[in-house]
C-alpha cells in the first residue's frame, strides 16, 4: 500500500444544450429585468487602448450548416500582450479592457461577433513570443465538453510562421483553419466542427 | 474587474484534463452530438499564459435577487410556482482547495419542464413570475448558493420517447480559461438520470454520481425550502515551485 493522493476528479461536463441563452445571454434571449445587460456583450469603451477590430464568422457542422445555438466565449491580451487576470504577474493590463466576450450565434443566420481590440503577442512557456492570437471556446446543444481553440491574424505571417502551437500541427494544411481572413479591420472567423475543413481543436 | 482579496495569485498549468471521465465528443446516443463531434484529434499542449489566465469577475455585477430565481423574475409580492429549494456547494480543484471569488451561472425549465426561450414549444404553460436564469460569485472557502423552484422533466426530440430528468444547467469559470466548465446537476434519488441519454453519453457510473445533488436534509430551512447540495471540482493546478516560467514568478 501507498499513500492515498487524494485527489478529486473534475466534475464530468455536458452540453450547455439549446436554451443556454437563458443563463448566459439571457436578455438576448428576451427576458428582460434580470440583469442590466448580458455579459461580455461590451469589451471595449471610448478608452480602451488599442485597434478596434471586429471578429465576425459562424459555426458550421459536419454537414455545413450553421449552428444558430452556440455560445462563443473568447479570452485575449490587451494591446500590450497582458491578460486582465489576477495570475498576470508581468505587469497590469489596460483597466479599461477585460479581455473576456460572450456572444451568442444568432438565431436566424448564425453569425456572431465581437468587437475587440488587436491583442498584443504574449510569451511561450520558454520565452519565445506566440503569435498575436484570441482564444475561443465554443459551446453548443451536441457538443458534450466545450472545444477551445484559437484564432490567429492573417497579416502576421512572419509572427505565425514561428508560432510555437502553430508549429505543433502536423499537418500543415490545416494551419489555415486557425487563421482568420482579414478585410479592413474585420476578421472573419469561421469555425468547422467537423469533416474536411474541420478547426484544429486544443486539448490544452 | 477583479476584487479578489490576499490569497497569492496562482499561475501553475493545469493537470492534464482525464477526458476518458468526460463524455467523448462523438456519442450518437445523443443525436445532435453526430454531425456536431470533431472527427480529428485534439492537439494537446500544455497551457500556456493564455489558459492560465483568465477573467475573474466583482461582486459588482451583482444583483441582491440574481441568486434568486423564484423572485428574480417575479412581479413585485408574487412568486414563482413550485417546490421551493435552495442549492448550495463549494467549488473545489482537484487538489481539494476552495476556489474562491469565481461566477457560477445557473439555468433551468420551470417547475412544469417549460423553458422560458423562444425556440421552446413545449405545451406545458411558462410561469410569468419564473425566469429562469441566476449567478453567483463563490466566498472566500469557494461557496456558492441559490433559492429556486425544483424544475420538471420535460420531454424532448432525441428518442421517440426521450424525457430529461429533472435538472439545473451549471457554468463556472475557474481562474485560469482552461478550467471553464459548463454541466448539468440532477437530483438524488430521480430515475429518469439512468435512462436519460445525455447523461448516458458520461461513459462511467462514478463520474454520473458526481453530477447527483443528494438532499440536504441539515441545511432545509423548516416551513420554507429543502435543500439539495451540489460540489463542482474544476481541474487542478501544479504547484508553480519548481517551473521554469521565464515570464515570472
Amino acid at each position: 500500500m501507498v499513500q492515498d493522493l487524494g485527489y478529486l476528479k473534475e466534475t464530468p461536463s455536458q452540453t450547455a444544450g439549446p436554451y443556454v441563452h437563458i443563463g448566459l445571454t439571457p436578455n438576448y434571449s428576451e427576458i428582460g429585468g434580470v440583469y442590466e445587460t448580458d455579459l461580455g456583450s461590451v469589451m471595449v469603451s471610448d478608452k480602451t487602448l488599442g485597434e478596434r477590430i471586429t471578429v465576425t464568422g459562424r459555426v458550421l457542422d459536419g454537414a455545413g450548416a450553421p449552428v444558430k445555438d452556440a455560445v462563443l466565449e473568447i479570452w485575449q491580451a490587451d494591446s500590450a500582450g497582458l491578460y486582465n487576470s489576477p495570475s498576470e504577474l508581468r505587469g497590469t493590463a489596460d483597466p479599461n479592457f477585460t479581455g473576456w466576450g460572450r456572444c451568442p450565434t444568432n438565431s436566424t443566420d448564425g453569425v456572431f461577433r465581437f468587437e475587440t481590440i488587436k491583442p498584443g503577442r504574449v510569451p511561450f512557456k520558454d520565452g519565445r513570443k506566440m503569435a498575436p492570437h484570441i482564444t475561443v471556446w465554443i459551446v453548443a446543444r451536441g457538443i458534450n465538453i466545450g472545444l477551445h481553440t484559437r484564432m490567429y491574424f492573417s497579416e502576421e505571417a512572419a509572427a505565425n510562421a514561428e508560432d510555437p502551437l502553430l508549429a505543433r500541427i502536423e499537418h500543415k494544411e490545416r494551419l489555415a483553419t486557425l487563421i482568420a481572413h482579414k478585410e479592413g479591420s474585420v476578421y472573419t472567423f469561421d469555425v468547422h466542427l467537423q469533416g474536411d475543413k474541420e478547426t484544429v481543436f486544443l486539448d490544452i | 474587474m477583479s476584487d479578489r482579496s490576499n490569497s497569492k495569485p496562482e499561475t501553475g498549468a493545469f493537470f492534464a484534463r482525464d477526458r476518458a471521465w468526460h463524455p467523448p465528443a462523438f456519442a450518437p446516443g445523443y443525436k445532435t452530438s453526430v454531425l456536431r463531434s470533431p472527427q480529428r484529434a485534439l492537439l494537446s499542449l500544455d497551457g500556456t499564459i493564455s489558459e492560465i489566465t483568465g477573467p475573474v469577475f466583482g461582486h459588482s455585477i451583482l444583483n441582491e435577487l440574481d441568486n434568486d430565481l423564484i423572485h428574480n423574475f417575479a412581479k413585485p409580492g408574487e412568486s414563482a410556482i413550485g417546490e421551493r429549494i435552495i442549492v448550495h456547494g463549494r467549488v473545489l480543484d482537484e487538489r481539494g482547495r476552495p476556489v474562491p471569488g469565481v461566477l457560477v451561472e445557473f439555468w433551468q425549465a420551470n417547475a412544469g419542464g417549460r423553458y422560458r426561450h423562444k425556440k421552446e414549444t413545449y405545451l406545458a404553460a411558462i410561469d410569468p413570475n419564473f425566469g429562469g436564469c441566476g449567478r453567483a460569485i463563490t466566498d472566500d472557502e469557494g461557496r456558492y448558493a441559490f433559492r429556486t423552484i425544483r424544475p420538471g422533466a420535460y420531454p424532448w426530440p432525441n428518442g421517440v420517447n426521450d424525457w430529461r430528468p429533472a435538472h439545473i444547467h451549471f457554468s463556472v469559470f475557474g481562474h485560469g480559461f482552461a478550467q471553464r466548465l459548463i454541466t448539468q446537476m440532477y437530483f438524488e434519488g430521480d430515475p429518469m438520470i439512468w435512462k436519460c441519454p445525455i447523461v448516458g453519453t458520461i461513459p462511467d457510473k462514478q463520474a454520473i454520481e458526481q453530477l447527483i445533488a443528494p438532499l440536504d436534509w441539515g441545511n432545509t430551512i423548516p416551513m420554507d425550502a429543502r435543500a439539495y447540495k451540489f460540489d463542482i471540482v474544476l481541474r487542478g493546478r501544479r504547484s508553480t515551485l519548481f517551473e521554469n516560467r521565464l515570464e515570472g514568478n
